[in-house]
């Protein structure tokens, strides 16, 4: 229905303790400022799910948001670790969470399955590894037809999926281009969907690799300009890659992380 | 790490980026990951593989990047693509279906079939050091038609046995692979910034066959954590060249 909806009106209607949640979006479009709702809303006990948990994660974990985990590369691009992720699973800070940890091709096939409204996925992914001796989700399963061991993966159903666009028009319908990511997978597989807007534009331009969500197959249409950031949106901002840098000493200190955290909650000291 | 040697002219990470770049011919479709293999990668399409397609798994097909991007999903490599599509498409139908004949990778821990660890060191529940994890490399590694891994030596990652095997070289060695399924060929060459390795013919073991500039055996030996295999025939890395280096130079600078 993409019923226009604030950030906050947006998060708090559809966002609850103990959900599965997905904030998506490759390096590309991640919907921070979405993140950073839910911080304040003070959600606990999310079950997290994103490709890359990419300094957004880092963020919900610090805050202690977060129960579970699943993912597939944890690392700062660029620049390193991730150390709030690092220090709650090395030393249960700020609380224990639960890894779920598979491939980016294993996970991608998940979303695909969510989206297709099937009860698992397939691929050629995983032999050898020694992540399918540590990940349940991960499982053997051969070809009816040709008999070909293969690899199955259960479909993600997230309770709320959460991606950023460039643009909304005025019915609800949402558009984004450039680094497309799973987003769209993110929304069909979702139980409910939030999508935050650089803007609301009459018409959508014709554009090479757009992608259109309609209306219908979207909760919420939240517009909030330079809602990825310090990721970007194409054709709307830069990746702040000095922000990027910059986290790494904020996230290696509980301290500095708390101080940020302060900032983003209105409670600073 | 090593890899701030100077001699003067070049130093041990930029002999580390030409020697790999060398190995990517032209004409090639190459899944890079990022990194030390983007900027390997790059370097051999703006010296001898000017049609080398580079593929990122941001879904980015073609991109031909004036400068290195900073992450997997920087602006520059879809502007600069011949094509965009999503995450799911370029794991399924180019990366699995076969469509990539070299993956370029990097590794934080590897060991001598050319196994590749970035998920933990220790125990898996409750680890010394947790890395960053698979990504795309599981996948790279199993389904590309070869595979090429740079990363600096030492013997912190080059290690007699791994804590996790995230992408898989040549398993526990010769006919593993094949054993398993697998359809790529498995790694055909580590870059580090003092050698290159490559598996010997029959039993995969990872082979010294030629020591950089100015590089000995025993200094490869002392940064390598297994007893290190040496082909009989071993050879030295030819330097960079001038135009290699000054190419590889603009390009970082450029970033």
């Amino acid at each position: 229905m993409g019923e226009f909806l604030s950030l906050r009106e947006a998060v708090a209607r559809y966002v609850e303790d103990g959900q599965t949640v997905a904030l998506e979006g490759f390096t590309h479009l991640i919907p921070f400022a979405a993140g950073h709702e839910i911080i304040r809303q003070g959600r606990r006990d999310l079950t997290v799910v994103r490709l890359t948990p990419d300094l957004i994660y880092d963020q919900l974990i610090g805050a202690g948001c977060v129960r579970k985990l699943i993912f597939g590369w944890g690392g700062n691009p660029g620049v390193g670790s991730l150390h709030r992720m690092r220090d709650a699973v090395e030393n249960q800070h700020p609380c224990p969470i639960e890894v779920e940890e598979h491939s980016h091709a294993g996970l991608a096939e998940r979303w695909r399955a969510g989206a297709a409204g099937l009860p698992f996925g397939v691929l050629r992914g995983y032999v050898g590894t020694s992540l399918a001796d540590h990940t349940k989700t991960i499982a053997s399963i051969s070809c009816p037809f040709t008999g070909e061991e293969l690899t199955a993966v259960p479909a993600i159903h997230p309770d709320v999926g959460i991606i950023h666009a460039q643009q909304a028009d005025r019915d609800g319908n949402v558009m984004y281009w450039g680094i497309t990511g799973v987003q769209k997978e993110c929304v069909l597989a979702s139980r409910h969907s939030i999508v935050t807007v650089e803007e609301v534009v009459d018409e959508f331009a014709v554009r090479t690799g757009g992608v259109v969500l309609p209306a219908w197959a979207v909760d919420a249409v939240a517009v909030v300009p330079g809602g990825p950031h310090p990721s970007y949106a194409h054709d709307y901002s830069d990746r702040d890659n000095d922000f990027y840098a910059s986290w790494d000493p904020i996230a290696r200190n509980r301290d500095a992380f708390a101080n940020w955290l302060a900032g983003v909650t209105g409670e600073a000291s | 790490m090593s890899s701030c040697r100077q001699n003067g002219q070049w130093t041990s990470d930029e002999m580390m980026a030409v020697a790999a770049a060398r190995e990517l011919g032209d004409g090639v479709v190459c899944f890079v990951g990022i990194g030390l293999p983007s900027t390997a990668a790059n370097l051999a399409r703006r010296m001898h593989a000017p049609n080398a397609v580079l593929i990122y798994e941001s879904g980015c097909i073609g991109s031909r990047p004036d400068r290195l991007p900073a992450s997997i999903g920087d602006g520059v490599l879809s502007e600069t693509a011949v094509a965009n599509v999503g995450v799911v498409e370029i794991f399924s139908y180019w990366l699995q279906a076969g469509r990539i004949d070299v993956g370029f990778l990097g590794a934080a821990q590897i060991d001598r079939f050319a196994n590749i660890n970035t998920t933990v060191i220790g125990a898996y529940d409750t680890p010394s050091v947790r890395l960053p994890g698979a990504g795309g490399a599981p996948e790279i590694a199993a389904n590309c038609g070869e595979v090429i891994i740079t990363l600096p030596h030492s013997r912190r990652a080059f290690v007699e046995e791994l804590d996790f095997v995230t992408s898989l070289g040549h398993g526990t060695g010769s006919g593993h692979r094949e054993q398993l399924g697998l359809r790529g060929r498995g790694p055909s060459a580590v870059i580090s910034d003092l050698c290159v390795l490559r598996p010997d013919p029959v039993t995969k073991e990872l082979t010294l066959t030629s020591v950089h500039p100015g590089v000995s055996v025993d200094d490869v030996r002392s940064a390598t954590g297994w007893e290190l295999a040496v082909a009989e025939d071993l050879g030295t890395t030819p330097p960079p060249a001038s135009e290699e280096l000054a190419e590889l130079r603009e390009l970082k600078a450029a970033s």
